[in-house]
Protein backbone atom coordinates (compact mmCIF):
# COMPACT_ATOMS: atom_id res chain seq x y z
CA UNK A 1 0.00 0.00 0.00
CA UNK A 2 1.25 3.41 -0.93
CA UNK A 3 0.46 6.39 1.24
CA UNK A 4 -2.35 8.54 -0.06
CA UNK A 5 -0.16 11.64 -0.06
CA UNK A 6 2.62 10.04 -2.07
CA UNK A 7 0.21 8.67 -4.64
CA UNK A 8 -1.49 12.08 -4.91
CA UNK A 9 1.88 13.69 -5.66
CA UNK A 10 2.70 11.07 -8.27
CA UNK A 11 -0.69 11.57 -9.92
CA UNK A 12 0.08 15.27 -10.00
CA UNK A 13 3.39 14.55 -11.73
CA UNK A 14 1.63 12.44 -14.29
CA UNK A 15 -0.84 15.30 -14.90
CA UNK A 16 2.09 17.69 -15.43
CA UNK A 17 3.66 15.26 -17.90
CA UNK A 18 0.38 15.28 -19.85
CA UNK A 19 0.54 19.08 -20.01
CA UNK A 20 4.08 18.78 -21.39
CA UNK A 21 2.84 16.25 -23.94
CA UNK A 22 0.46 18.84 -25.38
CA UNK A 23 3.03 21.58 -25.04
CA UNK A 24 5.42 19.56 -27.22
CA UNK A 25 2.99 19.84 -30.11
CA UNK A 26 3.79 23.53 -30.55
CA UNK A 27 6.33 22.46 -33.16
CA UNK A 28 7.05 19.24 -35.03
CA UNK A 29 10.61 19.11 -33.63
CA UNK A 30 9.49 18.96 -30.00
CA UNK A 31 6.39 16.88 -30.67
CA UNK A 32 8.00 13.45 -30.50
CA UNK A 33 9.53 14.27 -27.13
CA UNK A 34 6.10 15.48 -26.01
CA UNK A 35 4.54 12.17 -26.93
CA UNK A 36 7.18 10.43 -24.84
CA UNK A 37 6.25 12.59 -21.83
CA UNK A 38 2.67 11.53 -22.34
CA UNK A 39 3.63 7.86 -22.32
CA UNK A 40 5.71 8.28 -19.15
CA UNK A 41 2.80 10.09 -17.49
CA UNK A 42 0.49 7.21 -18.34
CA UNK A 43 2.91 4.58 -17.05
CA UNK A 44 3.29 6.46 -13.76
CA UNK A 45 -0.48 6.78 -13.35
CA UNK A 46 -1.04 3.06 -13.93
CA UNK A 47 1.76 1.94 -11.58
CA UNK A 48 0.68 4.28 -8.82
CA UNK A 49 -2.84 2.88 -9.08
CA UNK A 50 -1.55 -0.68 -8.77
CA UNK A 51 0.51 0.24 -5.73
CA UNK A 52 -2.17 2.28 -4.00
CA UNK A 53 -4.86 -0.35 -4.43
CA UNK A 54 -2.26 -2.82 -3.17
CA UNK A 55 -4.39 -5.81 -4.05
CA UNK A 56 -2.06 -8.23 -5.79
CA UNK A 57 -4.40 -11.18 -5.54
CA UNK A 58 -5.43 -13.36 -8.46
CA UNK A 59 -7.65 -10.49 -9.65
CA UNK A 60 -4.50 -8.55 -10.38
CA UNK A 61 -3.44 -11.14 -12.95
CA UNK A 62 -6.74 -10.64 -14.74
CA UNK A 63 -6.12 -6.89 -14.73
CA UNK A 64 -2.84 -7.51 -16.51
CA UNK A 65 -4.40 -9.96 -18.94
CA UNK A 66 -7.15 -7.53 -19.93
CA UNK A 67 -4.60 -4.74 -20.16
CA UNK A 68 -2.54 -6.79 -22.57
CA UNK A 69 -5.58 -7.80 -24.62
CA UNK A 70 -6.69 -4.19 -25.02
CA UNK A 71 -3.15 -3.02 -25.59
CA UNK A 72 -2.53 -5.52 -28.37
CA UNK A 73 -5.76 -4.59 -30.10
CA UNK A 74 -4.81 -0.92 -29.84
CA UNK A 75 -1.26 -1.46 -31.08
CA UNK A 76 -2.50 -3.60 -33.95
CA UNK A 77 -4.95 -0.90 -35.03
CA UNK A 78 -2.36 1.85 -34.67
CA UNK A 79 0.09 0.13 -36.99
CA UNK A 80 -2.42 -1.05 -39.56
CA UNK A 81 -4.64 1.99 -39.95
CA UNK A 82 -4.09 3.95 -43.19
CA UNK A 83 -3.55 7.66 -42.63
CA UNK A 84 -6.60 8.53 -44.71
CA UNK A 85 -8.73 6.79 -42.09
CA UNK A 86 -7.55 8.97 -39.20
CA UNK A 87 -10.91 10.75 -38.73
CA UNK A 88 -12.73 7.43 -38.32
CA UNK A 89 -10.04 6.16 -35.99
CA UNK A 90 -10.20 9.20 -33.74
CA UNK A 91 -14.00 9.05 -33.65
CA UNK A 92 -13.79 5.36 -32.77
CA UNK A 93 -11.29 6.01 -29.99
CA UNK A 94 -13.49 8.76 -28.55
CA UNK A 95 -16.34 6.31 -28.29
CA UNK A 96 -14.12 3.96 -26.25
CA UNK A 97 -13.19 6.68 -23.76
CA UNK A 98 -16.87 7.54 -23.41
CA UNK A 99 -17.89 3.94 -22.82
CA UNK A 100 -15.03 3.39 -20.37
CA UNK A 101 -16.26 6.40 -18.39
CA UNK A 102 -19.77 4.93 -18.31
CA UNK A 103 -18.46 1.55 -17.11
CA UNK A 104 -16.37 3.09 -14.36
CA UNK A 105 -19.34 5.16 -13.22
CA UNK A 106 -21.57 2.07 -13.20
CA UNK A 107 -19.04 0.14 -11.20
CA UNK A 108 -18.72 2.98 -8.70
CA UNK A 109 -22.49 3.12 -8.40
CA UNK A 110 -22.85 -0.61 -7.77
CA UNK A 111 -19.92 -0.85 -5.40
CA UNK A 112 -19.22 2.59 -3.92
CA UNK A 113 -17.34 1.08 -0.99
CA UNK A 114 -14.39 0.08 -3.18
CA UNK A 115 -14.04 3.68 -4.22
CA UNK A 116 -14.54 5.05 -0.71
CA UNK A 117 -17.74 6.80 -1.69
CA UNK A 118 -20.15 5.38 0.88
CA UNK A 119 -22.40 2.34 0.67
CA UNK A 120 -24.93 1.31 -2.00
CA UNK A 121 -28.07 3.36 -1.56
CA UNK A 122 -26.18 5.86 0.56
CA UNK A 123 -23.58 7.36 -1.73
CA UNK A 124 -22.15 10.75 -0.84
CA UNK A 125 -24.19 13.43 -2.59
CA UNK A 126 -21.24 15.16 -4.25
CA UNK A 127 -19.89 11.85 -5.54
CA UNK A 128 -23.29 10.89 -6.88
CA UNK A 129 -23.59 14.15 -8.79
CA UNK A 130 -20.07 13.80 -10.17
CA UNK A 131 -20.61 10.21 -11.21
CA UNK A 132 -23.94 11.04 -12.87
CA UNK A 133 -22.24 13.79 -14.87
CA UNK A 134 -19.39 11.46 -15.81
CA UNK A 135 -21.79 8.70 -16.85
CA UNK A 136 -24.12 11.00 -18.79
CA UNK A 137 -21.35 12.83 -20.67
CA UNK A 138 -19.56 9.54 -21.26
CA UNK A 139 -22.69 7.98 -22.72
CA UNK A 140 -23.27 10.99 -24.98
CA UNK A 141 -19.64 10.78 -26.13
CA UNK A 142 -20.03 7.09 -26.85
CA UNK A 143 -23.19 7.11 -28.93
CA UNK A 144 -22.27 10.40 -30.64
CA UNK A 145 -18.86 9.06 -31.62
CA UNK A 146 -20.35 5.84 -32.90
CA UNK A 147 -22.60 7.82 -35.25
CA UNK A 148 -19.68 10.03 -36.30
CA UNK A 149 -17.64 6.89 -36.95
CA UNK A 150 -20.38 5.31 -39.05
CA UNK A 151 -20.83 8.50 -41.08
CA UNK A 152 -17.10 8.91 -41.67
CA UNK A 153 -16.67 5.26 -42.55
CA UNK A 154 -19.49 5.60 -45.06
CA UNK A 155 -21.55 2.84 -43.43
CA UNK A 156 -24.13 5.50 -42.70
CA UNK A 157 -24.94 8.23 -45.21
CA UNK A 158 -23.15 11.51 -44.50
CA UNK A 159 -26.33 13.39 -45.33
CA UNK A 160 -27.97 15.15 -42.42
CA UNK A 161 -30.96 13.27 -41.01
CA UNK A 162 -33.62 15.71 -39.88
CA UNK A 163 -37.23 15.34 -38.85
CA UNK A 164 -39.93 17.58 -37.55
CA UNK A 165 -39.75 18.52 -33.90
CA UNK A 166 -36.14 17.35 -33.67
CA UNK A 167 -34.93 20.33 -31.70
CA UNK A 168 -37.90 20.20 -29.34
CA UNK A 169 -37.31 16.52 -28.71
CA UNK A 170 -33.59 17.08 -28.05
CA UNK A 171 -34.35 19.95 -25.69
CA UNK A 172 -36.87 17.79 -23.79
CA UNK A 173 -34.35 14.98 -23.45
CA UNK A 174 -31.66 17.33 -22.18
CA UNK A 175 -34.08 18.72 -19.60
CA UNK A 176 -35.04 15.19 -18.60
CA UNK A 177 -31.34 14.40 -17.99
CA UNK A 178 -31.12 17.27 -15.52
CA UNK A 179 -34.37 16.23 -13.83
CA UNK A 180 -33.27 12.57 -13.66
CA UNK A 181 -29.96 13.57 -12.08
CA UNK A 182 -31.83 15.62 -9.50
CA UNK A 183 -34.17 12.76 -8.56
CA UNK A 184 -31.36 10.24 -8.64
CA UNK A 185 -29.53 12.30 -6.04
CA UNK A 186 -32.53 12.56 -3.77
CA UNK A 187 -33.68 8.93 -4.05
CA UNK A 188 -30.43 7.04 -4.83
CA UNK A 189 -32.59 4.77 -6.95
CA UNK A 190 -30.59 2.49 -9.23
CA UNK A 191 -33.45 2.41 -11.75
CA UNK A 192 -33.10 6.13 -12.26
CA UNK A 193 -29.36 5.67 -12.76
CA UNK A 194 -29.94 3.16 -15.56
CA UNK A 195 -32.59 5.37 -17.15
CA UNK A 196 -30.19 8.31 -17.00
CA UNK A 197 -27.54 6.34 -18.87
CA UNK A 198 -30.04 5.07 -21.46
CA UNK A 199 -31.39 8.55 -22.11
CA UNK A 200 -27.85 9.91 -22.45
CA UNK A 201 -27.03 7.28 -25.06
CA UNK A 202 -30.14 8.33 -26.92
CA UNK A 203 -29.35 12.04 -26.90
CA UNK A 204 -25.78 11.45 -28.11
CA UNK A 205 -27.24 9.62 -31.07
CA UNK A 206 -29.87 12.30 -31.76
CA UNK A 207 -27.40 15.18 -31.51
CA UNK A 208 -25.10 13.82 -34.20
CA UNK A 209 -27.51 12.43 -36.83
CA UNK A 210 -28.62 15.85 -38.16
CA UNK A 211 -25.02 16.95 -38.77
CA UNK A 212 -23.72 16.53 -42.32
CA UNK A 213 -20.50 14.80 -43.37
CA UNK A 214 -18.54 17.94 -44.09
CA UNK A 215 -19.25 19.34 -40.63
CA UNK A 216 -17.41 16.40 -39.14
CA UNK A 217 -14.35 18.49 -38.19
CA UNK A 218 -16.56 20.33 -35.69
CA UNK A 219 -18.25 17.14 -34.51
CA UNK A 220 -15.01 15.27 -33.90
CA UNK A 221 -13.51 18.20 -32.01
CA UNK A 222 -16.67 18.52 -29.97
CA UNK A 223 -16.69 14.83 -29.07
CA UNK A 224 -13.01 15.15 -28.18
CA UNK A 225 -14.02 17.86 -25.76
CA UNK A 226 -16.88 15.76 -24.32
CA UNK A 227 -14.58 12.80 -23.71
CA UNK A 228 -12.44 15.17 -21.65
CA UNK A 229 -15.33 16.44 -19.55
CA UNK A 230 -16.48 12.85 -18.97
CA UNK A 231 -12.99 11.96 -17.73
CA UNK A 232 -12.98 15.01 -15.47
CA UNK A 233 -16.36 14.02 -14.01
CA UNK A 234 -15.00 10.59 -13.16
CA UNK A 235 -11.83 12.26 -11.86
CA UNK A 236 -13.88 14.19 -9.31
CA UNK A 237 -15.66 11.01 -8.27
CA UNK A 238 -12.37 9.19 -7.74
CA UNK A 239 -10.73 12.27 -6.25
CA UNK A 240 -7.90 11.72 -8.69
CA UNK A 241 -5.76 14.69 -9.70
CA UNK A 242 -4.29 13.11 -12.84
CA UNK A 243 -7.76 12.46 -14.18
CA UNK A 244 -9.04 15.93 -13.27
CA UNK A 245 -6.08 17.67 -14.93
CA UNK A 246 -6.31 15.50 -18.03
CA UNK A 247 -10.05 15.93 -18.30
CA UNK A 248 -9.68 19.71 -18.16
CA UNK A 249 -6.87 19.68 -20.73
CA UNK A 250 -8.72 17.46 -23.18
CA UNK A 251 -11.99 19.29 -22.61
CA UNK A 252 -10.49 22.68 -23.39
CA UNK A 253 -8.44 21.31 -26.26
CA UNK A 254 -11.52 19.93 -27.99
CA UNK A 255 -13.43 23.13 -27.32
CA UNK A 256 -10.69 25.26 -28.90
CA UNK A 257 -10.52 23.00 -31.94
CA UNK A 258 -14.30 23.22 -32.40
CA UNK A 259 -14.02 26.98 -32.16
CA UNK A 260 -11.26 27.10 -34.79
CA UNK A 261 -13.28 24.85 -37.09
CA UNK A 262 -16.45 26.93 -36.71
CA UNK A 263 -14.49 30.09 -37.43
CA UNK A 264 -13.05 28.43 -40.52
CA UNK A 265 -16.62 28.08 -41.78
CA UNK A 266 -17.82 31.42 -40.40
CA UNK A 267 -20.62 29.66 -38.59
CA UNK A 268 -21.61 29.71 -34.98
CA UNK A 269 -21.21 26.59 -32.93
CA UNK A 270 -24.97 26.33 -32.46
CA UNK A 271 -25.57 26.68 -36.15
CA UNK A 272 -23.41 23.61 -36.76
CA UNK A 273 -24.85 21.62 -33.87
CA UNK A 274 -28.44 22.31 -34.79
CA UNK A 275 -27.48 20.77 -38.10
CA UNK A 276 -29.27 20.25 -41.35
CA UNK A 277 -26.89 22.58 -43.18
CA UNK A 278 -27.12 22.26 -46.93
CA UNK A 279 -30.45 20.49 -47.02
CA UNK A 280 -32.43 23.73 -46.98
CA UNK A 281 -30.09 25.70 -49.22
CA UNK A 282 -29.96 23.28 -52.10
CA UNK A 283 -33.11 24.46 -53.88
CA UNK A 284 -32.10 28.10 -54.10
CA UNK A 285 -28.61 27.27 -55.27
CA UNK A 286 -29.81 25.03 -58.05
CA UNK A 287 -31.98 27.71 -59.66
CA UNK A 288 -29.07 29.87 -60.70
CA UNK A 289 -27.26 26.88 -62.10
CA UNK A 290 -28.01 27.62 -65.72
CA UNK A 291 -25.79 26.19 -68.38
CA UNK A 292 -22.84 28.52 -67.98
CA UNK A 293 -19.79 28.01 -70.16
CA UNK A 294 -17.06 25.95 -68.57
CA UNK A 295 -13.59 25.43 -69.97
CA UNK A 296 -12.40 21.92 -69.55
CA UNK A 297 -9.04 20.45 -70.39
CA UNK A 298 -6.95 17.33 -70.10
CA UNK A 299 -3.69 16.37 -68.45
CA UNK A 300 -1.61 17.67 -71.36
CA UNK A 301 -3.11 21.16 -71.08
CA UNK A 302 -2.52 21.13 -67.34
CA UNK A 303 1.07 19.97 -67.74
CA UNK A 304 1.68 22.68 -70.33
CA UNK A 305 0.40 25.39 -67.98
CA UNK A 306 2.49 24.09 -65.10
CA UNK A 307 5.66 23.73 -67.14
CA UNK A 308 5.47 27.38 -68.10
CA UNK A 309 4.75 28.57 -64.57
CA UNK A 310 7.33 29.84 -62.16
CA UNK A 311 5.25 29.22 -59.07
CA UNK A 312 2.46 26.75 -58.34
CA UNK A 313 0.23 26.54 -55.27
CA UNK A 314 -1.49 23.27 -54.45
CA UNK A 315 -4.88 23.40 -52.71
CA UNK A 316 -5.78 19.97 -51.34
CA UNK A 317 -9.16 19.01 -49.89
CA UNK A 318 -11.17 16.01 -48.79
CA UNK A 319 -11.31 14.71 -52.37
CA UNK A 320 -7.56 14.14 -52.22
CA UNK A 321 -8.03 11.92 -49.19
CA UNK A 322 -10.85 9.99 -50.85
CA UNK A 323 -8.79 9.43 -54.01
CA UNK A 324 -5.67 8.64 -51.93
CA UNK A 325 -3.87 11.04 -54.25
CA UNK A 326 -1.29 12.43 -51.81
CA UNK A 327 1.61 10.27 -53.03
CA UNK A 328 0.86 10.92 -56.69
CA UNK A 329 0.65 14.59 -55.83
CA UNK A 330 4.06 14.64 -54.20
CA UNK A 331 5.57 12.91 -57.26
CA UNK A 332 4.08 15.58 -59.47
CA UNK A 333 5.52 18.28 -57.22
CA UNK A 334 8.95 16.61 -57.28
CA UNK A 335 8.92 16.75 -61.07
CA UNK A 336 7.89 20.41 -60.97
CA UNK A 337 10.67 21.22 -58.54
CA UNK A 338 13.20 19.57 -60.82
CA UNK A 339 12.12 22.11 -63.43
CA UNK A 340 12.84 24.93 -60.95
CA UNK A 341 9.22 25.70 -60.31
CA UNK A 342 8.41 26.95 -56.82
CA UNK A 343 5.67 24.88 -55.22
CA UNK A 344 3.81 25.41 -51.96
CA UNK A 345 0.68 23.94 -50.40
CA UNK A 346 -2.25 25.95 -49.06
CA UNK A 347 -4.41 24.39 -46.35
CA UNK A 348 -7.80 25.71 -45.36
CA UNK A 349 -8.67 25.17 -41.67
CA UNK A 350 -11.68 23.00 -42.50
CA UNK A 351 -10.17 21.10 -45.43
CA UNK A 352 -10.78 17.40 -44.88
CA UNK A 353 -12.82 15.70 -42.21
CA UNK A 354 -10.88 16.61 -39.09
CA UNK A 355 -8.54 19.39 -37.90
CA UNK A 356 -5.12 19.00 -39.53
CA UNK A 357 -6.30 16.14 -41.75
CA UNK A 358 -4.54 17.42 -44.90
CA UNK A 359 -1.28 18.10 -43.05
CA UNK A 360 -1.06 14.50 -41.90
CA UNK A 361 -1.70 13.14 -45.38
CA UNK A 362 0.92 15.40 -46.91
CA UNK A 363 3.38 14.45 -44.18
CA UNK A 364 2.67 10.81 -44.97
CA UNK A 365 3.58 11.47 -48.60
CA UNK A 366 6.90 12.93 -47.40
CA UNK A 367 6.00 16.54 -48.10
CA UNK A 368 8.25 18.66 -45.86
CA UNK A 369 6.07 20.55 -43.37
CA UNK A 370 7.75 23.87 -44.14
CA UNK A 371 6.27 23.81 -47.63
CA UNK A 372 2.76 23.59 -46.22
CA UNK A 373 1.06 26.84 -45.24
CA UNK A 374 -2.09 27.83 -43.39
CA UNK A 375 -4.68 30.09 -44.98
CA UNK A 376 -3.58 33.38 -43.43
CA UNK A 377 0.08 32.76 -44.26
CA UNK A 378 -0.40 32.03 -47.93
CA UNK A 379 -3.53 33.85 -49.05
CA UNK A 380 -1.62 36.89 -50.31
CA UNK A 381 0.62 34.72 -52.47
CA UNK A 382 -2.14 33.58 -54.81
CA UNK A 383 -2.07 36.94 -56.61
CA UNK A 384 1.58 36.37 -57.54
CA UNK A 385 1.32 32.69 -58.36
CA UNK A 386 0.96 31.40 -61.89
CA UNK A 387 -1.00 28.23 -61.32
CA UNK A 388 -3.26 27.01 -58.53
CA UNK A 389 -3.89 23.27 -58.55
CA UNK A 390 -7.13 22.58 -56.66
CA UNK A 391 -7.31 18.91 -55.84
CA UNK A 392 -10.36 17.72 -53.97
CA UNK A 393 -11.25 21.05 -52.39
CA UNK A 394 -14.37 22.94 -53.40
CA UNK A 395 -16.36 25.19 -51.07
CA UNK A 396 -13.21 26.58 -49.44
CA UNK A 397 -12.23 28.14 -52.78
CA UNK A 398 -15.65 29.55 -53.70
CA UNK A 399 -15.37 33.32 -54.34
CA UNK A 400 -19.11 33.62 -53.69
CA UNK A 401 -18.21 33.65 -49.99
CA UNK A 402 -16.78 37.12 -50.55
CA UNK A 403 -19.21 38.54 -53.08
CA UNK A 404 -22.72 37.25 -52.52
CA UNK A 405 -24.33 38.14 -49.19
CA UNK A 406 -27.24 35.81 -50.09
CA UNK A 407 -24.98 32.79 -50.15
CA UNK A 408 -25.07 30.45 -47.16
CA UNK A 409 -21.28 30.46 -47.06
CA UNK A 410 -21.03 34.26 -47.24
CA UNK A 411 -18.33 35.50 -44.89
CA UNK A 412 -16.51 32.19 -44.69
CA UNK A 413 -12.77 32.77 -45.07
CA UNK A 414 -11.70 31.25 -48.38
CA UNK A 415 -8.47 30.66 -50.20
CA UNK A 416 -8.13 33.38 -52.86
CA UNK A 417 -7.49 30.85 -55.59
CA UNK A 418 -9.24 32.95 -58.24
CA UNK A 419 -6.47 35.56 -58.05
CA UNK A 420 -4.01 33.16 -59.64
CA UNK A 421 -3.17 33.61 -63.31
CA UNK A 422 -4.68 30.22 -64.02
CA UNK A 423 -6.59 27.75 -61.90
CA UNK A 424 -6.57 24.02 -62.52
CA UNK A 425 -9.55 22.44 -60.82
CA UNK A 426 -9.58 18.66 -60.55
CA UNK A 427 -13.08 17.33 -60.02
CA UNK A 428 -15.12 14.38 -61.12
CA UNK A 429 -18.09 16.42 -62.30
CA UNK A 430 -19.64 19.85 -62.00
CA UNK A 431 -21.73 18.84 -59.01
CA UNK A 432 -21.73 21.36 -56.18
CA UNK A 433 -19.94 20.76 -52.89
CA UNK A 434 -21.55 19.53 -49.71
CA UNK A 435 -23.17 22.88 -49.02
CA UNK A 436 -25.08 22.49 -52.28
CA UNK A 437 -23.61 25.74 -53.49
CA UNK A 438 -22.43 26.15 -57.04
CA UNK A 439 -18.77 27.18 -57.17
CA UNK A 440 -18.38 30.42 -59.07
CA UNK A 441 -14.77 29.49 -59.72
CA UNK A 442 -15.79 26.86 -62.31
CA UNK A 443 -17.01 29.54 -64.71
CA UNK A 444 -14.12 31.96 -64.42
CA UNK A 445 -12.05 32.91 -67.46
CA UNK A 446 -8.85 31.69 -65.88
CA UNK A 447 -10.19 28.34 -64.68
CA UNK A 448 -9.54 25.10 -66.49
CA UNK A 449 -11.64 22.21 -65.25
CA UNK A 450 -9.99 18.79 -65.24
CA UNK A 451 -12.77 16.25 -65.04
CA UNK A 452 -11.19 13.08 -63.68
CA UNK A 453 -10.30 11.15 -60.59
CA UNK A 454 -7.81 13.20 -58.57
CA UNK A 455 -5.16 10.50 -58.41
CA UNK A 456 -5.45 9.49 -62.06
CA UNK A 457 -5.29 13.09 -63.25
CA UNK A 458 -2.27 13.90 -61.08
CA UNK A 459 -0.42 10.87 -62.42
CA UNK A 460 -1.27 11.80 -65.99
CA UNK A 461 0.00 15.34 -65.49
CA UNK A 462 3.28 13.99 -64.13
CA UNK A 463 3.68 11.84 -67.23
CA UNK A 464 3.15 14.86 -69.45
CA UNK A 465 5.58 17.14 -67.62
CA UNK B 1 -13.38 26.71 9.41
CA UNK B 2 -11.95 23.99 7.26
CA UNK B 3 -12.05 24.06 3.49
CA UNK B 4 -13.74 21.12 1.81
CA UNK B 5 -11.16 19.11 -0.22
CA UNK B 6 -13.61 19.36 -3.10
CA UNK B 7 -12.71 23.05 -3.39
CA UNK B 8 -9.04 22.12 -3.88
CA UNK B 9 -9.94 19.71 -6.64
CA UNK B 10 -12.16 22.31 -8.21
CA UNK B 11 -9.23 24.78 -8.11
CA UNK B 12 -6.99 22.26 -9.86
CA UNK B 13 -9.70 21.67 -12.43
CA UNK B 14 -10.27 25.36 -13.19
CA UNK B 15 -6.57 26.14 -13.37
CA UNK B 16 -6.00 23.15 -15.65
CA UNK B 17 -8.65 24.47 -18.02
CA UNK B 18 -6.67 27.68 -18.24
CA UNK B 19 -3.40 25.81 -18.73
CA UNK B 20 -5.08 23.73 -21.44
CA UNK B 21 -6.44 26.86 -23.08
CA UNK B 22 -3.02 28.49 -23.44
CA UNK B 23 -1.13 25.32 -24.28
CA UNK B 24 -3.57 24.29 -26.99
CA UNK B 25 -3.59 27.71 -28.65
CA UNK B 26 0.16 27.38 -29.03
CA UNK B 27 -0.18 24.07 -30.88
CA UNK B 28 0.67 24.58 -34.54
CA UNK B 29 -2.37 23.96 -36.80
CA UNK B 30 -0.47 21.40 -38.85
CA UNK B 31 -0.32 19.18 -35.76
CA UNK B 32 -4.03 19.36 -34.94
CA UNK B 33 -4.64 15.74 -35.92
CA UNK B 34 -1.86 14.41 -33.65
CA UNK B 35 -3.25 16.73 -30.96
CA UNK B 36 -6.58 14.94 -31.19
CA UNK B 37 -5.04 11.49 -31.09
CA UNK B 38 -2.78 12.32 -28.15
CA UNK B 39 -5.59 13.93 -26.14
CA UNK B 40 -7.47 10.77 -26.87
CA UNK B 41 -4.65 8.70 -25.46
CA UNK B 42 -4.20 10.76 -22.31
CA UNK B 43 -7.90 10.91 -21.55
CA UNK B 44 -7.67 7.15 -21.22
CA UNK B 45 -5.99 7.76 -17.90
CA UNK B 46 -9.53 6.89 -16.87
CA UNK B 47 -8.01 3.41 -16.71
CA UNK B 48 -7.08 4.41 -13.16
CA UNK B 49 -10.75 4.21 -12.28
CA UNK B 50 -11.13 1.00 -14.26
CA UNK B 51 -8.34 -0.69 -12.30
CA UNK B 52 -9.85 0.31 -8.96
CA UNK B 53 -13.21 -1.01 -10.18
CA UNK B 54 -11.72 -4.29 -11.40
CA UNK B 55 -10.00 -4.95 -8.08
CA UNK B 56 -13.10 -4.03 -6.07
CA UNK B 57 -14.28 -7.61 -5.69
CA UNK B 58 -12.58 -8.10 -2.36
CA UNK B 59 -11.02 -11.30 -1.04
CA UNK B 60 -11.52 -14.37 -3.20
CA UNK B 61 -14.01 -12.69 -5.51
CA UNK B 62 -12.56 -11.87 -8.91
CA UNK B 63 -15.67 -11.36 -10.98
CA UNK B 64 -18.38 -9.46 -9.19
CA UNK B 65 -20.95 -7.29 -10.93
CA UNK B 66 -18.88 -4.19 -10.28
CA UNK B 67 -15.51 -5.67 -11.20
CA UNK B 68 -16.77 -6.97 -14.55
CA UNK B 69 -17.49 -3.41 -15.61
CA UNK B 70 -14.00 -2.55 -14.41
CA UNK B 71 -12.40 -5.26 -16.53
CA UNK B 72 -14.38 -4.15 -19.58
CA UNK B 73 -13.31 -0.56 -18.99
CA UNK B 74 -9.67 -1.70 -18.72
CA UNK B 75 -9.86 -3.30 -22.15
CA UNK B 76 -11.43 -0.20 -23.71
CA UNK B 77 -8.99 2.20 -22.08
CA UNK B 78 -6.01 -0.01 -22.96
CA UNK B 79 -7.03 -0.06 -26.63
CA UNK B 80 -7.07 3.69 -26.47
CA UNK B 81 -3.82 4.14 -24.59
CA UNK B 82 -1.75 1.91 -26.85
CA UNK B 83 -3.60 2.84 -30.01
CA UNK B 84 -3.58 6.55 -29.23
CA UNK B 85 0.08 6.93 -28.32
CA UNK B 86 1.34 4.64 -31.07
CA UNK B 87 -0.68 6.22 -33.84
CA UNK B 88 0.46 9.64 -32.63
CA UNK B 89 4.05 8.41 -32.69
CA UNK B 90 3.53 7.10 -36.19
CA UNK B 91 2.11 10.39 -37.41
CA UNK B 92 4.75 12.55 -35.75
CA UNK B 93 7.52 10.47 -37.27
CA UNK B 94 6.28 11.54 -40.70
CA UNK B 95 6.65 15.27 -40.14
CA UNK B 96 9.96 16.14 -41.72
CA UNK B 97 11.68 19.35 -42.61
CA UNK B 98 12.84 20.19 -46.10
CA UNK B 99 16.16 18.49 -46.84
CA UNK B 100 18.88 21.00 -47.50
CA UNK B 101 20.36 20.04 -50.81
Amino acid sequence: MMSANLSAILYLISGVLFILALRGLSSPETSRQGNLFGIIGMVIAIFVTFLSVGNFSSGFIYVLIFLVIGGSIGAFIAYRIPMTAMPELVAGFHSLVGLAAVFVAISAFINPKAFGLGTPGDIKLASLIEMSIGAAVGAITFSGSVIAFLKLQGIMSGAPITFKGQHVLNALILISIVVLTFYLCSTQSSNLFWILIAVSFLIGFLIIIPIGGADMPVVISMLNSYSGWAAAGIGFTLENTALIITGALVGSSGAILSYIMCKGMNRSFFNVILGGFGATEQSSANQSKEQKPVKSGNAEDAAFLMKNASSVIIVPGYGMAVAQAQHALREMVDTLKKNDIKVSYAIHPVAGRMPGHMNVLLAEANVPYDEVFELEDINNDFANADVAYVIGANDVTNPVAKTDPQSPIYGMPILDVEKCKSVLFVKRSLSPGYAGIDNDLFYRENTLMLFADAKKMTEDITKNL
Amino acid sequence: MEIDPFIFRLSIFILSIFVGYYVVWSVTPSLHTPLMSVTNAISSVIIVGAIIAALSGGKGVIFSSSSIFGFLAIVLAAVNIFGGFLVTQRMLAMYKKKKKD
